[in-house]
């Protein structure tokens, strides 16, 4: 069973990026949207937290914060919308961590 | 997939609405089903009719309306949330005496069990708020 975890907050304001990495196991994915894509960054506060993890970021809310796709940490992958329907479907259940 | 969608916040204050529209939109547009959109809390906000955001803004309340007429959505109001910030239908307005109805086309009110049931008849249940 595996869960997609959404996490909506910059790592510079909460810590539920931190929470939503202590709760992820084998197999699960992490969607950034809202803020939360500020955690995508490299060189950010919580770009070595996300390493090697199964992470994937909203495209149009990293957008709506002029971050380009090349200041992403390695591996981090942008989906769109249709995109973010895709993992609520490939994956079991789906968690917010508001 | 069948889904059910929670928006927890109000439009305008927070991102939850626009993110939450845009997703179910998606959805929608893949084929799949969505068996319901509850609006709790401070979500509850998006549903009146009484709101005029300049015309060069996003109009949040009129976007859920319409795509609500266009795909038949079920989008169901908290009764208690909405008791609190003053939403009104027929129904309330009778029932508590208030003088004026402010809910939007498309929007119903009712309890919370129609969260409950979303999360168990829906294979998906994605929550947005702050």
């Amino acid at each position: 069973m595996s869960i997609l975890h959404l996490v909506n907050k910059s790592p510079y304001e909460r810590d539920s990026l931190d929470t939503a990495v202590d709760y992820m196991l084998d197999g699960d994915t992490m969607l950034l949207i809202e803020d939360g894509v500020y955690a995508a960054m490299s060189g950010g506060k919580a770009a070595s937290k996300i390493s090697g993890m199964k992470v994937s970021v909203l495209g149009p809310d990293l957008a709506a914060r002029g971050i380009s796709e090349e200041k992403l940490v390695d591996g981090v992958t942008v989906v769109d919308y249709a995109g973010f329907v895709d993992l609520v479907e490939s994956n079991d259940k789906v968690q917010s961590w508001l | 997939m069948n889904l059910t969608i929670q928006v927890n916040e109000g439009p305008y204050q927070h991102q939850a609405s626009d993110s939450a529209y845009f997703f179910t939109k998606a959805a929608l547009e893949k084929g799949h089903e969505i068996f319901r959109v509850f609006f709790y809390h401070d979500g509850v906000n998006n549903g009146t009719r009484l709101t005029t955001p300049p015309q060069d803004d996003r109009n949040v309340v009129k976007r859920w309306s319409e795509l609500a007429a266009e795909h038949d959505l079920d989008l169901v109001i908290c009764v208690a949330a909405a008791q609190r910030r003053g939403i009104v239908d027929d129904g309330e307005a009778e029932r508590n005496k208030k003088d004026a109805t402010n809910i939007a086309p498309g929007f119903r009110i009712s309890g919370l069990g129609q969260l409950v049931e979303g999360g168990i008849q829906s294979d998906r249940l994605v929550v947005f708020g702050d």
